[in-house]
């Protein structure tokens, strides 16, 4: 079959790969070679390793890993119990449609709800704590990115745990397991597939939040994601912005490898 | 085991209603005479009225829902081109990279690629406004698109279009005859992807529009930004209400179509961000 001198429908698509997905992270990476002056330089990336910076960078992988951990934690058991319920496809329907509702407006109502005369202060009043400053704190920013996370944590391990033959927790059973020993031995493993695309699906964004931490926490979190927002439209000092770009990146490709890596074995395993 | 289930009630009900109170919240303030987020004081309805009267946020609103049509029309024809693109592919390593190529777009953070299409159209000389958020959004939904009618091409049986072929049947009609017909469930789902990503949309487009041109999200965020507003919980309730009307319209589209494959609407709706 000759197809090669017939194929210009494919262009389309080729040319939205070299221009979207290739030329954006070329241009990147060149960006990150120029200072605010427009001189070709690596001082960039000399100042990525200031404290400053490398601060930042922990700073956001554990705020990224706390809402990772605690999104996990209440998803997983959310998830086994949906897949126990009658109507699972409505209560997943359910779980499916806070997730189609602007980011921005959920966000926007913990303005409210934790602002200093909100329903929490109000309710911590009555239990004799008083009034707390909980806006613009690392605690409101965990809260809300958990919040907005957890249906994208709960949907593939629900999807793993569907897949889970269920003679085998049977058999489980019957050969004398505890419900502890099963879930650890059995359920988790077979089901952790789910908890890596759950994982990832949280892990990433998570990093490179930058409306959450404006609209909720103030300055006090700054994120690799603010920083980029910082420096390319505040600051205009692209060159910067693009070198944190690459170094988030860079990051995420290793995850990545890693993940894909992983992802592979538990297909062999299978 | 009857104390088991009903702890497991109380938690599945505690995360729906975490889950949904911070909508309802703003809902429920949305009708505050009083015009702040606490201290309820009498019924009104004048954040909606202002909402329907405010030419600006209206103007936003339908620039909003261009876009999204739009960008998502443009997207899923460049994307059932990219799945046969794929589908084409014999060798397994090429295709894999292709596909890789493919998912850039969709593990990317939204800031990352929100900077660098900012780069790219300041280079290219577009300026920022309607083309710029046009481009970026088909830009990000084609691999999502892709992703929904790639599925239904691997499903189809390859003896299909040889014997359409085989039948004296032109490239162009086994393309139109054939193919489309049969990965036509894809390209709807993979429209409609394309449709509630481009309306939820913030980060991207928050680089990309220039002075003057707004979507939905941009416009909420800089008036939250300012602090409490009840017009927003009017409008968020109107979109709500939107939402719903939309989703349980494409669940119900789906599960006739699709019945004995329960799984499929989970499927459809769970790619994240």
């Amino acid at each position: 079959m000759n197809n090669k001198g017939k194929s210009y429908y494919l262009i389309p698509y080729y040319l939205w790969i070299a221009l979207f997905v290739v030329a954006p992270v070329l241009l990147i990476i060149y960006y990150s070679l120029f200072d605010l002056d427009g001189h070709l330089t690596l001082d960039n990336y000399v100042n990525f390793f200031t404290p400053v910076y490398l601060k930042m960078t922990l700073n956001s992988f554990w705020y990224a890993f706390l809402i990772t951990v605690f999104s996990l934690l209440i998803a997983y058991p959310a998830a086994y119990l949906l897949t126990r319920t009658k109507h699972k496809q409505l209560w997943l329907l359910l779980i499916i449609l806070p997730t189609w509702i602007n980011l921005l407006l959920k966000t926007y109502a913990f303005i409210g709800i934790f602002g200093t005369f909100g329903p929490v202060n109000t309710f911590l009043d009555v239990l004799g704590i008083g009034e707390q400053q909980i806006l613009f704190t690392g605690f409101s920013f965990v809260f809300v990115s958990v919040y907005i996370f957890i249906p994208f944590m709960i949907l593939p391990i629900y999807s793993a745990l569907e897949e889970l033959n269920l003679s085998l927790l049977d058999a489980a059973r019957d050969l004398g397991a505890s419900s502890w020993t099963t879930f650890r031995r059995v359920i988790f493993p077979l089901t952790i597939s789910g908890v890596r695309s759950g994982c990832m699906a949280v892990f990433i964004p998570a990093l490179s939040l930058f409306m959450i931490t404006r609209l909720i926490a103030g300055s006090r979190v700054i994120t690799l994601g603010t920083a980029i927002e910082q420096h390319f439209l505040v600051t205009q000092d692209w060159g910067m912005g693009s070198t944190v770009a690459v170094f988030l990146i860079a990051i995420m490709a290793l995850f990545m490898i890693l993940w894909g890596g992983s992802r592979k074995e538990v297909r062999h395993e299978k | 085991m009857r104390n088991n289930n009903r702890f497991s009630n109380v938690y599945l009900v505690l995360v729906f209603a975490v889950l949904y109170a911070p909508i309802f919240y703003l809902m429920y303030y949305s009708f505050n005479s009083g015009g702040t987020m606490h201290g309820f004081e009498g019924f009104t309805l004048d954040y909606y009225r202002e909402v329907i009267h405010d030419t600006r946020l209206m103007i936003i609103v339908i620039n909003t829902l261009v876009i999204a049509l739009l960008s998502s029309a443009i997207a899923t024809i460049i994307a059932i081109v990219g799945a046969l693109a794929i589908q084409r592919i014999r060798d397994r390593r090429a295709k894999n990279a292709l596909l890789s190529l493919n998912n850039v777009l969709i593990v990317s953070p939204d800031v990352i690629i929100g900077a660098s299409f900012l780069i790219l159209f300041t280079i290219v000389g577009i300026k920022l406004g309607f083309t710029s958020v046009l481009l970026s959004h088909v830009a990000f939904s084609v691999p999502i698109a892709v992703l929904m009618i790639l599925p239904h091409l691997q499903d189809m049986s390859p003896t299909l279009t040889d014997a359409a072929r085989d039948l004296g049947a032109s490239r162009r009609d086994v393309l139109t005859k054939v193919i489309l017909p049969i990965i036509k469930p894809g390209i709807f789902s993979g429209f409609f992807m394309a449709l509630t990503y481009s309306l939820d949309d913030f980060a991207v487009t928050f680089f990309v529009t220039g002075n003057g041109y707004s979507t939905l999200s941009v416009e909420i965020y800089s008036r939250a930004r300012q602090g409490v507003s009840l017009s927003i919980n009017a409008l968020s309730t109107m979109i709500f209400l939107f939402t719903i009307m939309l989703v349980v319209g494409y669940y119900f589209l789906n599960r006739r179509k699709a019945r004995p494959n329960v799984a499929e609407p989970v499927a459809d709706l769970g790619v994240p961000r």
